[in-house]
């Protein structure tokens, strides 16, 4: 497939401290015990997406995820590794590595994605309808895993401030409206000239964008170069093209031949429109021909482009690894209901195959257990993943948390919804409670903490 | 209807002894109160025009009839009387199982009066269809009946069921091919909730605002732009009530079923039912009329067709839809085409041509005259060589050799066009006299037929007339006798919306051209406009000038649409401006501003409205602006109390020329000069506001500049005050 993807893997995302560092990039965040990005990868192999540049923010991170990519998917994956400043927004890390773009169409992927949802389908969708984007819509995972805490009785306007309101044209296929909730305030103002040009528009709000785009390259340069004020994809480039869709003005200082790729929409010649109404299956014009036609039904005097929607069943999996509790979160789906995207990453077992456990010890169900931890006697794993290498003492209680590599934890210690990242010295009896353990730390014996996020002082 | 009942009786609730006991009943509006069909409907009330050769009522009891409602109550307003002599006449007194009671009023001037008054009579014990005299349909009710009543069962505040069909739109014109304006509504797709409804296309231009809350409720809501309403209501009781208890619901869409949508105190809810395969629609206006005479003729609404329904008269159908009674003296050179209708007893003459039309019954055609799309009612003579183009000519006109009707004309009753007279397009000719008090007062929204009611017996007036018809007093050429109206100021643009004549291509091209600027605003405005703030980074560039503006944060904003509608509302209905300032003052009360806000926010909204007031040049831009400011000035005034307010009025002005209205930026100095012409502003307040600005920066100074001038003459004009 003529498709290059860019995979937006960030770098040190503030929301996730104290769990990312130098060392660990958030692309590498173990998710059951693999770096984060391997899902997306794995997903994209599987669709024979294989022309990659992966977008790491920083220098130094770029080393480390470069590394680790040359290590892992090296002759399974043709990967580029660029590194972006930091802070420059997802359109803004598009822009500067644009010139390295050169296919017909663009996927744009966030690299934190852990999602079962077929980016080959998404292209293909793309590629159907010949569409100027393609966001990737997935419904709104039930058990929330993107509102932080647990709270169940949530304010109702409150969970609008999270999700999306999506317009879609009848057939779901078109794009007609985007608007995050969060910038909504008190109520939502739907454009009715595209309404006019469509005659009805689903509007939902059970919806959410799964950070997967799928962009005509010509498009995407042209609007990130003519808005320069535009800084992320979602909610700058998206939104505008959605907007201008029936007038397009991406499109309009483009030479009328179309010779770049064919990157017109609907071009002054009528063959081509005829092809893309084929493509779109479409025996009728769709709204977008009809609304660029003139009265005299002539040759289209103005251009459209379409923005296409793709919608994931409501069983596919789809979170984004960009919160703390997004982290629990996929660990426990990803060992637990979920546990489908791991089959083939990895031929491993949910624990490892050289676990070394002690007498009574029980690991319980959705937990994993890394290569070369050893657990000590009469020690309990609940719902819980252990990286390698780990060493824990007798006694222990590990529930619903997460223990990255190279973790030692003393006798008797208690580990409840915690996130204890590598290198960790947990004396013994410890006690943690909704904890985040940065990366070294060292917990003294006996010490008892709840809630809080502990790391070393950044030298 | 009665299979239904019977599966309805053996369930055990208290609902089925009601069904079981109360027939079907329905109330049928005889009274539009709407003053679309002028002059026409000054004489004869519109539920008995001909609409091919029958009257409206009849369509509208007929179907009644067929889908099973077995009494039927008639309210009558205008020409009440009228009604009332024909119903007792007609089949409908002595049907055995349809009971047709009428129900007089002469001092309503509403829907929601009328309903207050059925309430009042308590004859309505269960759910009712309600209706207005002008509908043709041919659907059957039972499906639709049967979902209202479930769900009325379920959930108690289920208390109407719309039918809507759908109907897109034109996207040129933005209205439906009945001539009425675009409606949008959001319903829910699975229960058909109806959550959202707008047929006001001025409100909130570009934008359907949809309440967050109705989101988060509701996790898909489906817009429709598609969608038709057919004016068929299945209500229950309550809605009765609720018409009493809110004493000002007077339109049933504008008032009732918005304030059900908007207030939902009550949590009483409304639902729709849409047809796909039968047909339902109103009359509400001449291009519906045209319309839904055209799907008459080309039977869509059958069985309700001209030879099923005249019954005793026989009228035959013939090849190409064209139908002609038996009596018909046509002839041989002449030529009637397709879909045309020819009544009882008409005589028409050599080479004649009829295309596309309905004659009535008993007129007389001459040779070589040529009608298209014509609705020419009975009893009607046209001499030789005359041409009609998409007219409707009412009983006993006559038109003299060689007369000329362009199309869209309306000739009412008896109305005598002269010889080689032409009617220019779009007239409407009556023997009565335009009604001269101008309908601006507020009264017009409902009255309609206020003149109507205050004039039952319309013979009187014409009696009170014809005495004093000097010959000089027509428009309509030698021998014509009658009035044209005129046009009010304002409406002449927009006559080809709901005329009977097809849209001229030329209006459709306009449109056309005017529809791709405004959508290039519209995406400019995008900027402004877009309460998600996509943009955020654009609206910094513009940010200089408004930061006083920020202070004051949301509740300003609130306060500034709350303003905005209220003039909105106080134009689109002609509130007088004592009350738009009561109003105002209200919210001023409510949103804790002070009357310099009132002043900021009203100005903004009169600019506003003159920016989404069709125009095309500046000049006109200008003269919109002129025409709000001087009609609106009192209201304006009203809040401007001393100098600080006025130069508020002069800095939002400036605001807006750099924002929203950047149109406005090239006509500042004009403007200004209007305003201050028109005493809203008095030169001191100019001049400390050019004053404030003396220090600003550069950027800040644009609109000084431009009006530098101005400022100049002012300065000048204040010095020589002085030295007096």
């Amino acid at each position: 497939m003529d498709f290059q993807v860019v995979v937006l893997a960030g770098g040190s995302s503030k929301n996730l401290t104290p769990l990312v560092s130098k060392e660990l990039p958030k692309p590498l965040l173990p998710v059951a015990n693999r770096p984060v990005l391997t899902y997306v990868l794995h997903q994209l192999e599987q669709s024979n997406l294989k022309d990659l540049i992966v977008v790491v923010e920083g220098e130094d991170a770029a080393l480390v995820v470069g590394a680790w990519i040359s290590g892992t998917f090296i002759d399974r994956l043709h990967v580029e590794i660029a590194a972006v400043p930091e802070d420059i927004g997802t359109a803004g890390a598009i822009r500067e590595i644009s010139h390295h773009l050169t296919t017909k169409d663009i996927l744009v992927v966030s690299g934190d994605l852990v999602s079962d949802v077929p980016p080959g389908a998404v292209a293909a969708t793309h590629r159907r309808h010949d569409a100027a984007v393609t966001a990737t819509l997935c419904s709104i995972p039930v058990s929330g895993p993107l509102e932080s805490g647990s709270s169940v009785g949530k304010d109702k306007a409150k969970k609008l401030g999270r999700y999306n309101i999506i317009g879609l044209d009848p057939g779901k296929q078109f794009l007609l409206h985007i608007a995050t909730g969060a910038e909504i305030e008190k109520d939502a103002r739907l454009p009715k000239r595209i309404l006019r040009a469509v005659g009805q528009m689903e509007i939902r709000s059970d919806l959410m964008d799964a950070h997967m785009y799928a962009f005509k390259r010509s498009v995407l340069q042209e609007v990130l170069e003519l808005k320069d004020a535009f800084q992320s994809l979602k909610e700058d480039v998206l939104p505008y093209l959605v907007r201008s869709q029936l007038k397009s003005e991406a499109l309009s200082n483009r030479t009328p031949q179309g010779e770049e790729n064919g990157n017109e929409k609907v071009t002054s010649l009528n063959n081509q429109v005829f092809v893309s109404r084929i493509l779109a299956n479409a025996s009728i014009p769709s709204f977008h021909d009809r609304s660029s036609e003139t009265p005299d039904g002539s040759a289209p005097t103005r251009k459209t482009h379409k923005c296409c929607a793709y919608i994931a069943s409501s069983s596919s999996y789809c979170v984004r690894l960009n919160s703390i509790q997004a982290f629990m979160d996929i660990n426990r789906d990803v060992t637990g209901e979920a546990d489908h995207l791991l089959s083939g990453t990895d031929p491993n077992n949910n624990i490892g195959p050289s676990p070394k456990l002690g007498t009574k010890t029980t690991v319980g169900p959705h937990s994993m257990l890394g290569e070369g931890s050893e657990v000590g006697d009469k020690c309990q794993v609940k719902r819980s993943v252990i990286g390698r290498h780990c060493r824990i003492g007798s006694h222990v209680k590990v529930v619903n948390s997460v223990v990255m590599n190279h973790v030692t934890i003393g006798d008797g210690c208690i580990i409840q919804g915690s996130v204890v990242c590598s290198n960790v010295q947990l004396q013994d009896r410890v006690v943690l409670k909704d904890c985040q353990v940065g990366a070294g730390f060292v917990v003294t014996a006996g010490s008892e903490y709840k809630a809080e996020s502990l790391a070393r002082k950044e030298k | 209807m009665g299979a239904q009942k019977k599966s309805a009786t053996p369930r055990v609730s208290e609902d089925p002894e009601d069904l079981a006991r109360n027939p079907l009943q329905a109330i049928l509006l005889a009274d539009s109160f709407a003053t679309t069909f002028r002059p026409i409907t000054l004489e004869r009330p519109k539920v008995l025009l001909p609409l091919v050769n029958i009257p409206m009522i009849d369509y509208t009891l007929a179907w009644l009839e067929s889908a099973g409602v077995e009494e039927v109550f008639v309210f009558c307003c205008a020409h009440s009387k009228q009604v009332i002599d024909y119903l007792e006449s007609s089949q409908w007194s002595s049907k055995p199982n349809f009971i047709v009671t009428t129900i007089e009023s002469h001092n309503s001037i509403s829907a929601g009066d009328a309903l207050r008054l059925i309430y009042e009579r308590n004859v309505i014990h269960g759910d009712f269809v309600l209706i207005s005299g002008d509908t043709v349909s041919n659907m059957l009710l039972t499906e639709a009946l049967q979902e209202h009543r479930e769900r009325k069962k379920k959930d108690a505040n289920a208390i109407m069921t719309m039918v809507v069909k759908q109907s897109k739109p034109s996207p040129i014109t933005q209205q439906s091919r009945l001539g009425t304006d675009e409606l949008f509504m959001a319903i829910n797709p699975v229960t058909k909730q109806l959550l959202c409804y707008e047929d006001k296309a001025e409100y909130s231009k570009g934008f359907i605002s949809l309440d967050k809350t109705l989101i988060a409720d509701n996790p898909s809501i489906i817009l429709h732009n598609d969608k038709q309403d057919c004016y068929i209501d299945i209500c229950s009781q309550e809605v009765l009530s609720l018409f009493t208890d809110n004493f000002d619901y007077q339109h049933l869409r504008r008032h009732f079923v918005k304030g059900l949508l908007v207030d939902d105190i009550m949590g009483y809810k409304i639902f729709t039912h849409e047809i796909h395969s039968s047909y339902a629609a109103r009359i509400d206006n001449f291009r519906s009329y045209d319309t839904i005479s055209k799907d008459i003729i080309q039977r869509w609404t059958y069985p309700f067709v001209p030879d099923i329904l005249s019954g005793s008269t026989a009228i035959k159908v013939e090849r190409q839809g064209t139908y002609r009674a038996s009596d018909v003296t046509v002839s041989r050179s002449a030529d009637i085409g397709s879909f045309t209708f020819i009544g009882q007893g008409t005589k028409i003459g050599n080479d004649t041509k009829i295309s596309h039309s309905v004659v009535g019954e008993g007129c007389t055609i001459g040779s070589n005259v040529t009608i298209e799309g014509c609705y020419i009612w009975n009893n009607v003579t046209i001499e030789d060589g005359c041409q009609l183009r998409h007219a409707i000519v009412c009983d006993g006109v006559i038109m003299k050799s060689g007369a000329v009707l362009q199309p869209g004309v309306i000739l009412s009753f008896k109305v005598v066009v002269g010889q080689q007279f032409v009617v220019p397009a779009y007239s409407k000719v009556s023997l009565l006299q335009q009604p001269t008090h101008l309908d601006s007062d507020e009264e017009l929204e409902y009255a309609d037929n206020t003149s109507g009611t205050g004039e039952p017996g319309s013979d009187k007036l014409n009696g009170d007339i014809t005495p004093d018809l000097s010959e000089t007093a027509y428009e309509l050429g030698a021998g014509g006798v009658g009035y044209i109206w005129s046009v009010f100021e304002g409406v002449q643009d927009e006559e080809w919306r709901q005329s009977v004549a097809p849209i001229p291509t030329d209006k459709l091209i306009k449109l056309m051209l005017e529809k791709d600027e405004d959508d290039e605003q519209l995406t400019q405005d995008g900027n402004v406009f877009s309460a998600s703030g996509e943009l955020k980074a654009d609206s910094d560039d513009n940010g200089s000038g408004d930061d006083d503006n920020e202070d004051s944060g949301d509740d300003y904003v609130f306060f500034e649409k709350e303003v905005e509608a209220t003039f909105l509302r106080a134009v689109n209905e002609n509130v007088k401006v004592d009350h738009a300032v009561l109003e105002v003052n209200a919210l001023r009360l409510s949103y804790n501003m002070a009357s310099v806000d009132c002043a900021g926010a009203i100005f903004y909204s009169m600019m506003k409205l003159a920016v989404e007031s069709p125009h095309n040049s500046a000049s006109e831009l200008h003269k919109n602006a002129a025409d709000i400011i001087t009609k609106w000035q009192k209201l304006l005034k009203s809040f401007l109390h001393d100098i600080d307010e006025e130069i508020e009025v002069v800095l939002k002005f400036e605001e807006m020329c750099l924002e929203s209205a950047r149109e406005f930026a090239a006509l500042f100095p004009q403007i200004l000069h209007l305003l201050y012409d028109k005493e809203i502003l008095q030169e001191d307040a100019i001049l400390k506001w050019a004053d404030e600005k003396e220090g600003a920066d550069a950027a800040d100074k644009v609109f000084l500049k431009h009006s530098e001038k101005f400022i100049q003459w002012l300065k000048e004009a204040e010095e020589e005050d002085e030295d007096e």
